[in-house]
Formats: C-alpha cells, sequence, structure tokens
C-alpha cells in the first residue's frame, strides 16, 4: 500500500519534469520564429527589444528593394520547378522500385537517396567541382539541377513508403476486368498515390525554397535566392528589414503546405459529393 | 524427393465428368472445346520450379477445385490463365484459343482475390461497373447489368456505398458481383473465403455455388480446406508440390484415393503398412506390420509377399461389438467425445495408431481400455509399395 503511493508520488513528479522539458523545448523551438515576426511589426530602427510601437514600415521597405523582390521571385520559380519535376520522376523511380524487379535495382535504390545522406556542403562542393571538371560555367540549369537532386530523395521515399501500401491485387483486378496497363495505372494506382504526390510535391517546394548552403556554391554570379539574400543583408547589418523577410519565409514554408493540404482535403470531399450526385 | 511425386503426377487418375486428361475433349470425340486447358505446363520462378508437367482439360460450366497443402502451387496455376504469371513450358488454351500471347486484359476472365480487392476509392456502383466500362458497354445497359448483378449476390440498392463501409462477406459478395457482371469465359477464385469468419464462410459457400449454376459460368477454385472443396466441387484436382496427385469427383477423390498423399491429406485416413500373406481371388490376408492380420478386397490379384499399405477411413471403422470382420484388439489411446460420435485413438501394437470415428453405441470407451476396431474387407482401399492405389 505504502509501497503504491510512493510509486504514484514518483510517477507524478516524473510526469510533470516530461511535461516541463517538453515544453522548454517547444519554447526553445518556437521563440526565435515568435521574435522574428513579433519584431518584424517593431517601429525600432534596431532589430531587436524593446517593442517601440506598431509599424508595417519594414514590409513597405521590403516591397520598394528591387533586389529582396528578385530573389523571392527566383526563390518561388526554381521551388516551383523543382516541386513539379522531382514529383514526376519520384512518382516513375518509386513505381519502377516498387513494382519492377530489374538488375542492379538495390544500387540505383541506393543511389536515388544518397544526396538526402551526403552532407549539403559536400554535394554542393561536389556539383560544383564536377561542373567546373567539364568546363561549364555556373547557370540557373545547375542551380536547378542541384535542388532537383537534393529534394528526390525525399520525393522518393515518400512516394515508394504510399506505393508498398497499394495492393498489388488492386492493379492485378483492374487488369482482369480488361484495363490496360496505362489505364489501370491512371485509374487504380495513381489515384491511390495522390496524397504521397501532393506532400511530396510540397516537401520539394520547401526544400528548395529553404536550401541555403548548396545554393550557395550553386548559384550563378549575381543571382540571389531568398535565403542567400538574407544571408547577405545580414553581412551589412541587422536591419528589421531581415525580420520582415524572415516572416514572409515562414509564412511561404508554412503555408503553402498547409494551403495545398487544406485544398486536397477540399478535393476529396467535393468528388465524393459529385460521386453521390452522379449516381443519385 | 521429386522423383516419386514425379511418377505419381505422370499417372494421374483422370475420371469422368468436368474434369478431363489433356487432349480428351477432342480424341473423345466431342465437339465442344473445353472451357480451359493446360497442355504439360511447367511455371518456374527463376530457377524454382513452381509447377511441373501440368495436364487438365476443364470443361464449359463445371466447377473445378485445385486442392493442396500451402506451397503446392494452386496460386501459381490459378495465376497463369489470368496470365498473371508466364508458363515457361507448355500451352494453355482458354475457349479452344492459345493464349501465351494474350495480355491480361484481353483474356476475358473473372477474378476473385482473398483480399477482396475491392478499388478503396471507387464506390460499389464503379467497382462492378469497372469492366463493362472497358467493354463500351453503353451507360443505361451498365446500370441495368450492375443492378442485375447485385440482386444476385443479394446485396441489392448498396451502389453508392464505399467498400469501407461494408463488412468482409459483404466486400467478398460485390467483387464477386464486379468479376461476373460482364460474363467471362472463367471466373477464377482464389481462396475467396480464408479471410472470412467461420459463419459466414459456409453461407458464402452456398452462394457462390448456386451463382455459379445459375450462370451456368466455369469455375475454378483453390483452397487448401478440403470441406470446401468436396462440398463445392463438381471435380477437384489434388496437387502437391507442383504436381497433380489426382482428379475425380469428390466422392472419387474422398473414397478411393489415388496416392498415399491424398488419403492422408483428404480425411486424414489411416495408412497401415503390412505384408500380403495369403491370396483369395481377389481376397487378400494381410499381415500388418502391427503384427494383427486383416482381409482386403483387391481390384487386382495380388501376390502373396507384396509390401502394401492398408487405407481405412475413421469413418469405416467401428468399434467394440459392432465389428463385423477383421477384428484388430487393441487399446484406447484417447478418446474424444463429440455428442453423437467420438473418436477414438486405438493402439493396435508396436505404436500403431488406428483413428476411428464412430457413432456411439452404448457407453463411450475412455483411456486404457482395452477394445476391438475393424472393419469391412471392402471398405478400404490399397495402396503399393511406391504409394500408388491398386487398381
Ligand atoms: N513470386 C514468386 N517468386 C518466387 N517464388 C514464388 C513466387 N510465388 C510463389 N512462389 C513459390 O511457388 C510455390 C507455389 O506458390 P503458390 O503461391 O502457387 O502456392 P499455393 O498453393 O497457392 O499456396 P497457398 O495455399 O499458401 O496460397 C511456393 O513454393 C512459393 O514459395
Ligand atoms: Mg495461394
Amino acid at each position: 500500500m505504502i509501497a503504491g503511493q510512493h510509486q504514484d508520488k514518483e510517477g507524478r513528479w516524473a510526469w510533470r519534469l516530461t511535461g516541463f522539458i517538453t515544453l522548454c523545448v517547444y519554447i526553445f523551438m518556437f521563440a526565435p520564429i515568435i521574435a522574428t515576426v513579433v519584431l518584424s511589426f517593431n517601429a525600432s530602427m534596431f532589430g531587436g527589444f524593446p517593442l517601440t510601437g506598431f509599424s508595417l514600415q519594414w514590409y513597405a521597405k521590403l516591397l520598394s528593394n528591387e533586389q529582396v523582390l528578385t530573389a523571392f521571385r527566383t526563390s518561388m520559380w526554381i521551388a516551383f520547378v523543382t516541386a513539379a519535376v522531382t514529383t514526376l520522376l519520384g512518382i516513375i523511380t518509386a513505381y519502377a522500385l516498387v513494382r519492377f524487379e530489374f538488375p542492379g535495382k538495390a544500387t540505383f535504390g541506393t543511389l536515388v537517396i544518397l544526396p538526402a545522406l551526403v552532407p549539403e556542403t559536400i554535394l554542393g562542393v561536389g556539383l560544383l567541382v564536377l561542373i567546373k571538371a567539364v568546363d561549364q560555367p555556373r547557370s540557373m540549369g545547375l542551380l536547378l539541377l542541384g535542388h532537383i537532386l537534393l529534394a528526390l530523395p525525399y520525393v522518393v521515399l515518400i512516394t515508394q513508403a504510399r506505393m508498398v501500401g497499394i495492393r498489388r491485387t488492386y492493379e492485378e483486378a483492374a487488369l482482369s476486368l480488361g484495363a490496360s496497363r496505362i489505364s489501370s495505372f491512371r485509374e487504380i494506382t495513381l489515384p491511390l498515390l495522390i496524397p504521397a504526390v501532393v506532400a511530396s510535391a510540397l516537401l520539394a517546394f520547401t526544400i528548395s525554397f529553404d536550401n541555403t548552403s548548396a545554393s550557395l556554391f550553386w548559384r550563378p554570379a549575381g543571382v540571389e535566392t531568398m535565403p542567400t539574400q538574407i544571408l547577405s543583408m545580414l553581412k551589412i547589418s541587422i536591419s528589421p528589414e531581415i525580420n520582415a523577410l524572415g516572416t514572409v519565409m515562414i509564412l511561404v514554408t508554412v503555408g503553402i503546405p498547409l494551403v495545398g493540404g487544406l485544398m486536397l482535403q477540399g478535393l476529396t470531399r467535393l468528388r465524393k459529393r459529385v460521386d453521390a450526385k452522379g449516381n443519385a | 524427393m521429386h522423383e516419386s511425386l514425379e511418377t505419381s503426377a505422370q499417372t494421374p487418375r483422370p475420371e469422368t465428368a468436368g474434369g478431363l486428361p489433356a487432349g480428351a475433349a477432342r480424341d473423345g470425340g466431342q465437339l465442344e472445346k473445353p472451357a480451359v486447358e493446360f497442355r504439360n505446363i511447367d511455371i518456374a520462378y527463376g530457377k524454382f520450379v513452381a509447377v511441373r508437367n501440368f495436364s487438365l482439360a476443364i470443361r464449359k460450366g463445371s466447377f473445378i477445385t485445385l486442392l493442396g497443402p500451402s506451397g503446392c502451387g494452386k496460386t501459381t496455376i490459378l495465376r497463369s490463365i489470368a496470365g498473371l504469371v508466364d508458363i515457361s513450358a507448355g500451352q494453355i488454351s482458354i475457349g479452344g484459343k492459345r493464349v501465351d500471347d494474350v495480355p491480361i486484359y484481353k483474356r476475358n476472365i473473372g477474378l476473385v482475390f482473398q483480399s477482396y480487392a475491392l478499388f478503396p476509392h471507387k464506390n460499389v456502383f464503379d467497382n462492378v461497373a469497372f469492366g463493362l466500362k472497358y467493354r463500351n458497354v453503353p451507360k443505361p445497359e451498365i446500370a441495368r447489368r450492375v443492378s442485375k448483378a447485385l440482386e444476385m449476390v443479394r446485396l441489392p440498392g448498396s451502389e453508392k456505398k464505399l467498400p469501407s463501409q461494408l463488412s468482409g462477406g459483404q466486400q467478398q459478395r460485390i467483387a464477386l458481383a464486379r468479376a461476373i457482371v460482364f460474363e467471362p469465359e472463367v471466373l477464377l477464385l482464389d481462396e475467396p473465403l480464408s479471410a472470412l469468419d467461420a459463419n459466414m464462410r459456409e453461407e458464402m459457400r452456398v452462394e457462390i455455388k448456386k451463382i455459379q449454376k445459375e450462370t451456368g459460368i466455369t469455375a475454378i477454385f483453390v483452397t487448401h480446406d478440403q470441406e470446401e472443396a468436396l462440398s463445392m466441387s463438381d471435380q477437384i484436382v489434388v496437387m502437391d508440390a507442383g504436381t497433380m496427385e489426382q482428379i475425380g469427383s469428390p466422392e472419387q477423390v474422398y473414397e478411393t484415393p489415388a496416392t498415399a498423399f491424398v488419403a492422408d491429406f483428404l480425411g486424414k485416413a489411416n495408412m497401415l503398412p503390412g505384408v500380403v500373406s495369403s491370396v483369395d481371388g481377389h481376397k487378400a490376408t494381410i499381415t500388418l506390420s502391427a503384427g494383427q492380420a486383416v482381409t482386403a478386397v483387391s481390384p487386382k490379384v495380388l501376390t502373396p509377399g507384396a509390401r502394401v499399405s492398408v487405407v481405412v477411413r475413421p469413418q469405416k471403422l467401428s468399434v467394440g461389438a459392432s465389428v463385423p470382420a477383421n477384428k484388430l484388439a487393441g487399446r484406447v489411446v484417447s478418446t474424444s467425445y463429440l455428442g453423437g460420435s467420438a473418436i477414438y485413438e486405438i493402439d493396435i501394437g508396436e505404436r500403431t495408431i488406428i483413428r476411428a470415428n464412430t457413432p456411439i453405441d452404448g457407453k463411450v470407451a475412455r483411456e486404457g481400455e482395452a477394445i476391438n476396431v475393424g472393419f469391412d474387407p471392402a471398405g478400404c482401399v490399397l495402396l503399393d509399395e511406391k504409394g500408388l492405389r491398386i487398381a
């Protein structure tokens, strides 16, 4: 009885401690983000506390900063193209890896995810060295190729995991019912794969949009992406403008997946409703 | 290990009705082509030969079952008809046409899987309509046929439901409807009942059989459940290790097993090895290894000294005072009381155990009791040294 009570007490303390540590971790994780967002609305000239008043002046300044706008546009289109290309390649690769047997399959599978395991700096230098070796200048194409290389492993892993879960019998059933291979992929496999496709497209987008260190190596002279732009601005001063830019970054990298997810949900709901009507 | 099996497989006992030995349909002067015909097919996965020298002709409209233990190649054979595995030798014909180069989606085959395999993102209507859609059936006709098929599987009005909203039994009915609605040439069912619970299984058994009769479709059914095979089939193909052991009607396979394997696999028959000690026409006296002697009716006149096995089904044995002949003295090792009947395990000497399943008459014998067990000389089957039936 007493022992039991003792244990209870100990258990309660253990829980409290766990709770406390968890709280600390979350504060530690989110405090910088919150600080950035809050400070971006600060009226003070100096990018730090204390707050002196609410102001949108730093955002206004961003909008008139041609360099920043150019960097934003560059990052956006690179991220879009990266997402589109990696998703397409990811579907094909995952399908091949899960559904077919071919010589060198294991090696191929490892090679595809290797860029995710190699430190980004090494990858950055490596690609650069390669380009130099074939005597090519750094170009936008190289930057794009690098981003695709970086994001592809994650896309393949996500798509592959989902693909494994789609039982082969679905496709076999479709084939036996008279659908050709392409039709059965389009009508059965792809719809079942969609959640993974959307998730990996969003992830590829944020991986590309966020990337700093490898982009530093690969960007052609005079080209900045959002993260490298922030870095070069930091070299000059810690202006509150950077806080505003940081907030925009957060908005894009968190907002786009969020909007994407919501859109996917809406789409499935809509499809169900159309289905129900169609058969009524 | 394969050698003995091969010999047995090359001399399968082709009996009449639904299943015919390959080519028999033509040689026998019948005009009707078999629904499905295998001629000496081999199927290999890499170096491993899963099915070897398999021949079978299946008559249109019959219900044929492939029965055998796990891994014997039943699914492999079924999938070869659908075109989901490639054969490495021989040929397969469907409706008299060779299908070696016909891809699966042009074979016109209905497939039912153990795991149902209903498309999870499509509702019942779209699932059942799938095959019709790819056959360019006009929309009103699709609607009519889908609703007819759903009525046939006793789930009318379920068109708008998603598979996830149905029970296992209901899903399998929809899968059946989906596989028959476009009137395929053959219906292939791979252990369609194994994922269901016992009650549902029995109900579905009756239902599948009924639907098959009504539609007149040729059905090939795969199972490792002997009760399913015996109760549903016109013909049973018993398989072991990639080869055919026996083909025949349920009664033929059960009553006259062609090999030791079939006798053991179907109903766990008693197999009593012995030596022929004297012969009187078709009656032979056999001294069992257990020490005691029995007489058995043999279709062939045996020679004294020949080694044979006497195969007796537990249901053909009687115990106690009701023993008609071949009285063997033994001792009860275990008793399972089943209400109307009891299963006894009886030691008849030299650690030979006989299993008897008999109606209870009088009192139930208990463990350790001395008891007589026996059988009618005509109620057994004799196997030769190689384990093949003496016929
Ligand atoms: N894709 C494959 N690759 C390699 N070997 C296989 C493959 N599929 C089946 N086999 C082997 O072929 C043999 C026959 O398999 P099959 O699936 O036909 O057996 P089965 O009679 O259907 O068994 P079960 O009752 O367990 O379903 C087995 O030994 C199995 O290990
Ligand atoms: Mg199987």
